[in-house]
């Protein structure tokens, strides 16, 4: 092991700071503080729960191939899944969004958080938009038309093509999933780790404010 | 299939103010979403069982 | 905001605290969304509009696909015209001094000529005159080609899209060859050429959604359902689904002045590009919201905070 001499490896520097900002009881703590009581602080989760379905209804689609929902009873109800958790995620996301604006929960050093969670925000959308290209019916082909233009004009239609169902349907079963699931685990890790924000009056005292 | 789907696959019915439209379903979405919103802030939250530490 | 407010704010809670399970909280979310989202999908299950084929377009509409099919080989439809990505027959759209898609260049060729109409005919074997009409247009130089083009693309355009009442002209073969692309596309052999151009493996749909674009049919089937850009489409959705509403920001601006008005420089014509620009500045917007002077303070401002934390500022007296 290290000694005052020895220069600390990268291993032992990782493990110290995991061990320092987010130890277990902070992961899966038994209590939370006496001011999460609200309603407002289970659309977190509930985003997060259908986010699992999204997944676990898109795995199950992607075993049994892009057309199989035109076809099938059981396909099409699996799709009809996977376009409701859709649904649900964005309510469920943009009302946890907007609790958390009012709540300026960006405070006490939590900035990356909220930075982390607009960002799963806008590449949800990115996401969600390839998946509305690769559903092979007429509503794809139609957003692929149209969408292209937006894309085209500003350059970035050289390169992402979304006329192009290949690359479309590899995107959003590959690509886009891990990047959005990448930011989500960070996100609900610095929540964990810096815990759930205070309230805006709470330490009002402590500063010699009043109100 | 849907017990719906016939329903669902009508022609959507629009509201139209000048420049603005939505689709009634669209409507019922964002609606949706300001209701939970709103229970969210003034239902009473359950089960206040504190755990005194201070 | 102090510094010392901050370190308050951002140390581990030492007040009081109450039990809570995160893990049960998890477990219940799951099942309670998917009990929710199993019963909307039994009730409504979900859109699937059928495909548009060429098979369907050229039966339905076969005044609209040989008129189409003519642009293209006139070169006059909006593929045709486009420019990059997919051709240079035009500057395309810009931001001021910008043209970005003509700075990166033709990266998805596409040539209305012989992509739409001429290497399909060739995968099938055409009656005679078709099959003369392609020989003789293969003889001929480029510039002859585009003349006969031209001229029965304007004869048509003059007779409303009637093939019937185009007066005789120097239209070469072009209307052999746009009547035996409307014969193969009827018969259904239209759709698979147009994807594989000659090969096997092939996943990319561009050249037919670019073709379906540049008639009548397609757009008109889409405006019928509400799905164009001018009415708030991108939010839309067929039959009575919801669509992807979270994009009523995005669809927004191309309803307003001066995006509204397509005719209008710089910026009506250029919509797509403004528009791509605005969306990406609020977007970052949103992203470092808590930087931004005035809507950072909002919260402090509009107390909402005080309904979600009622509770807490009832027992301590805030």
């Amino acid at each position: 092991m290290s000694t005052s001499t020895e220069k600390e490896m990268w291993v032992t520097k990782l493990r110290k700071g995991w061990q320092k900002n987010l130890p277990v009881e902070k992961l899966l703590p038994d209590t939370q503080p006496a001011y999460v009581a609200s309603w407002i602080y289970l659309f977190g989760v509930a985003t997060l729960a259908s986010l699992g379905l999204i997944i676990a209804t898109g795995l199950w689609l992607s075993f049994e191939g892009a057309s199989w929902y035109h076809g099938s009873n059981v396909g099409h109800f699996v799709n009809s899944l996977h376009f409701w958790s859709v649904q649900f995620f964005f309510v469920f996301m943009v009302v946890h969004l907007w609790g958390k604006f009012w709540m300026a929960a960006w405070r006490g050093r939590r900035m990356l958080t909220w930075i982390t969670g607009a960002l799963a925000f806008v590449g949800s959308i990115a996401t969600a938009f390839t998946g509305y290209l690769v559903q092979s019916n007429f509503d794809s082909q139609w957003i692929s038309y149209e969408a292209k233009d937006g894309f085209n004009s500003v350059g970035i239609g050289s390169r992402f093509t979304v006329t192009n169902f290949g690359q479309m349907l590899l995107l959003h079963v590959a690509f886009l999933p891990v990047i959005i699931g990448i930011i989500t685990l960070i996100h609900v890790l610095l929540v964990r780790a810096k815990g759930v924000v205070p309230p805006i009056d709470a330490f009002n005292k402590e500063l010699g404010e009043r109100k | 299939m849907g017990i719906f789907d016939h329903f669902m696959n009508l022609r959507a019915v629009y509201i139209h103010l000048g420049w603005f439209q939505i689709s009634i379903t669209n409507l019922i979405v964002v609606l949706g979403m300001l209701v939970l919103f709103g229970l969210a802030l003034f239902l009473p939250f359950p089960g206040n069982k504190k755990k005194g530490q201070k | 905001m102090s510094d010392r407010r901050a370190e308050l704010e951002s140390a581990p809670w030492g007040g009081r605290t109450r039990r809570y399970d995160l893990i049960k909280e998890g477990v219940v979310a799951v099942v309670i969304v998917a009990i929710v989202v199993a019963a909307l999908s039994t009730l409504f299950g979900s859109p699937d509009e059928k495909q548009v084929t060429f098979k369907e377009w050229a039966t339905a509409a076969p005044a609209d696909f040989y008129a189409t099919s003519v642009q293209e080989l006139a070169g006059s439809s909006g593929t045709g015209g486009y420019g990059a990505p997919y051709n240079k027959a035009s500057d395309g759209v810009n931001l001021g001094p910008l043209y970005l898609a003509k700075l990166l260049g033709v990266t998805h060729p596409v040539d209305t000529v012989n992509d739409f109409v001429i290497t399909p005919l060739t995968t099938v074997s055409n009656a005679a005159p078709v099959a003369d009409a392609l020989k003789t247009w293969q003889a001929s130089d480029a510039k002859t080609q585009s003349t006969w083009a031209t001229n029965y693309d304007n004869a048509l355009t003059k007779v409303n899209q009637d093939q019937a009442k185009v007066p005789a002209g120097n239209y070469g073969p072009v209307p052999e060859l746009a009547a035996g692309l409307l014969t193969m596309a009827q018969a259904g052999s239209l759709d698979g050429a147009l994807l594989s151009q000659g090969n096997y493996f092939q996943t990319d749909n561009t050249k037919q959604t670019l073709f379906l674009g540049d008639g009548s049919y397609f757009n008109d089937k889409s405006t019928a359902s509400n799905l164009q850009g001018s009415t708030w489409g991108m939010m839309n959705e067929t039959g009575r689904y919801p669509g992807q509403a979270w994009l009523w920001l995005y669809s927004f601006w191309y309803q307003i002045p001066p995006f509204n008005n397509g005719d209008s420089h710089p910026f009506g014509a250029n919509a797509d590009a403004w528009i791509m620009v605005i969306m990406g500045a609020l977007s970052l917007g949103l992203i470092i919201m808590p930087l931004i002077p005035i809507v950072n303070k909002l919260p402090y401002k509009i107390k909402i905070h005080r309904l979600v934390w009622k509770n807490y500022y009832q027992e301590e007296n805030l």
